[in-house]
């Protein structure tokens, strides 16, 4: 709550109830996480016959072999590196194109502007449901279906309206007269744009990448349709889910594997948290 | 393979970085050689163009032509031809797509208010106690988690044991040791669209909070202060004077995780795939494209989606005008 303000502290046992529903919900949030990262240590016979909670009992019951074969013989390795050949130029090619077109939305005036930055608003949160069937017969047409070209621009299509208007609102507060300051020296609109927007926006594109990231690498849907399920260009989730779907495997199989699939996504989040949740603010502070 | 990938990666990166400056650079030269008249006008073209035409070619155009689509006789033995609005009665009149509005009602109800509430209470409460700092963290961690793992997690929490075997699943864990008979939380039709929406409200709490949080700082100290100086409870002081400060905030909360109950598919695509009468609009639309592969009943139920959502959009492109005045 804003600083500064006299709280008067109500009475010990009066304020029981709202340790209660706090430690209560705060329990209800890390107990599934805690499950899931201490059965991908456990062996299989042991997840079989007892619960995770019981295994703090046994200590020494801990096991690697899950991770080894998930790794290995279900391809995760692989599906982990395909994940980044995803989300990686994906994520820079929204970032730029969403860039340039933020900079000559908020900063120059022309023909079409409002059109095309209220088309871009409406876009935010069409579901993409609806683009499906005619872009899946021009991926098979174009013979794009399963690969990496493919489902980087579908992406950078799908991420752009939001990319657009984080990145809009950001720029449309920068101080216009340091537009018009370097326009006077004589700068053309790409000197501005590097050597002035890209700049000043760093925060801006930074809170975008991530946000981005960590949206890419979760998705299924898109990977789903336009990978065309094969195997070796499958990203971590939809291994993930294939494995989920062949329902012959223990839990100690499927926990490892949901584990090694957050693992990239929790560090970039926890590491850069701060830009992230500015990214978030930005998102829908207007929205 | 794997070197393949890290190859390709860092040589996307690589074209991405060069390819874009060369772009810009190039083009803005060329264009500054015209009158600058025409320089004014080409300018914001060459760097709104390349964006613009991928939100035309990815979203707007294929929008339009599954509209399109849904009006034609398309799937097997289907003639290609003109079908009226056939695919949407069938579709609506199928029992399938009946469960689905059914349970997207459902989501559209439960999923905004639990979210409000939860991530409204602890990002009040959690400002009164002195480990607040944890229990923010426990709500925050899973944004970062996809529907996907979040999938595996609460399909592990729900697990279910006949009755006698012992029950790893945590939740029936819980149940059975307080003297119930487990639940098939996921398989059960009275409980398994809840247990769903549970497992959603777990992933996105966290941005509601945030949410939240960021707007509580917005609340005038000195009005809270006045109120308690006044012999306000802590209650009435949240009740008259935080509470309607936040209600803008409330509303764009409840808005987003409406777009997202509506939209929802991965999370039912892993824990159920629509089977035991948890279907949505999202699941449906997916069978009608892969396994009916008829393209026009999929363009009707993604039609229908999207007509859902329509109003939002509609609110937030008059807010955006609101907003920027002009624009």
């Amino acid at each position: 709550m804003a600083a500064g303000v006299v709280r008067v502290r109500a009475p010990r046992w009066r304020r029981i109830p709202v340790h209660v529903v706090v430690l209560g919900v705060a329990a209800i949030w890390a107990v599934p996480l805690v499950g899931l990262v201490v059965s991908a240590f456990r062996p299989s016979w042991a997840v079989l016959s007892s619960g995770w909670w019981e295994s703090f009992a046994l200590p020494g019951d801990y096991t690697l072999e899950n991770y080894r074969r998930v790794l290995d013989r279900d391809g995760m390795a692989l599906s982990l590196f395909n994940s980044l050949a995803v989300v990686v130029p994906a994520t820079l090619l929204t970032v730029a194109a969403g860039a340039a077109a933020a900079y000559a939305l908020a900063g120059m005036r022309f023909r079409l502007r409002s059109a095309v930055l209220l088309t871009i608003v409406a876009l935010i949160i069409v579901p993409i449901q609806i683009t499906l069937v005619p872009l899946l017969r021009a991926f098979s047409a174009l013979d794009l279906t399963g690969s990496f070209l493919g489902i980087w621009l579908v992406h950078l299509g799908f991420g752009l309206p939001f990319a657009i208007y984080l990145l809009h609102n950001f720029f449309a507060a920068i101080p216009r007269e340091l537009f018009e300051a370097a326009e006077m020296d004589g700068a053309s609109r790409g000197q501005i744009f590097f050597s002035v927007v890209l700049p000043v926006a760093r925060p801006a594109l930074a809170a975008l990448a991530i946000f981005d990231f960590v949206w890419t690498w979760n998705d299924l849907l898109v990977a789903l349709i336009f990978l065309g399920g094969f195997r070796d260009v499958a990203p971590m989730t939809v291994a993930v889910s294939q494995l989920v779907a062949s329902r012959g495997d223990g839990w100690e199989i499927l926990t490892s594997a949901a584990v090694l699939s957050v693992l990239v996504p929790m560090a970039v989040f926890v590491a850069l948290q701060r830009h992230f949740v500015r990214g978030l603010l930005a998102g829908v502070s207007k929205g | 393979m794997i070197g393949d990938r890290i190859v390709l990666t860092l040589a996307a990166t690589a074209v991405i970085v060069v390819a874009g400056w060369a772009y810009l650079r190039l083009g803005d030269r060329a264009l500054a050689a015209l009158p600058h008249g025409a320089y004014r006008r080409l300018a914001p073209w060459l760097f709104a163009g390349p964006a613009v035409a991928m939100v035309l070619l990815a979203l707007a155009v294929p929008a339009v032509i599954t509209v399109g689509w849904s009006l034609v006789d398309d799937g097997d033995g289907g003639s290609g031809g003109f079908a009226g609005f056939a695919n949407y009665a069938q579709t609506l009149s199928d029992e399938v797509t009946r469960v689905a509005l059914r349970n997207t009602v459902l989501w559209v109800v439960l999923l905004p208010s639990l979210a409000v509430l939860v991530g409204l209470v602890i990002a009040v409460l959690s400002e009164r106690v002195r480990y607040g700092a944890l229990i923010k963290a426990a709500l925050f961690l899973p944004i970062a988690i996809s529907a996907v793992a979040a999938g595996v997690i609460w399909s592990f929490m729900y697990d279910y044991q006949p009755p006698g075997a012992a029950q790893t699943g945590t939740l029936n864990a819980v149940v059975t040791a307080l003297g119930g008979e487990p639940v098939a939380w996921i398989v059960d039709t009275a409980t398994n669209n809840y247990a769903l929406i549970g497992a959603t409200l777990w992933t996105q709490a966290g941005f509601a909070m945030v949410i939240f949080d960021a707007a509580l700082r917005s609340v005038p100290g000195e009005l809270l202060e006045a109120a308690r100086l006044d012999g306000a409870s802590e209650w009435a002081a949240f009740r008259h004077v935080t509470l309607p400060f936040l209600m803008p905030t409330v509303v764009v909360v409840a808005t987003t995780m409406t777009v997202v109950a509506l939209k929802a598919f991965d999370i039912v695509y892993v824990m159920t795939n629509g089977n035991y009468g948890t279907d949505v609009l999202s699941t449906v639309m997916y069978r009608a494209l892969f396994t009916a592969k008829d393209n026009g009943l999929a363009g009707a139920v993604a039609t229908i989606l999207m007509l859902t959502v329509v109003p939002i959009m509609i609110a937030n492109v008059r807010q955006f005008r609101r907003e920027t005045g002009a624009a």
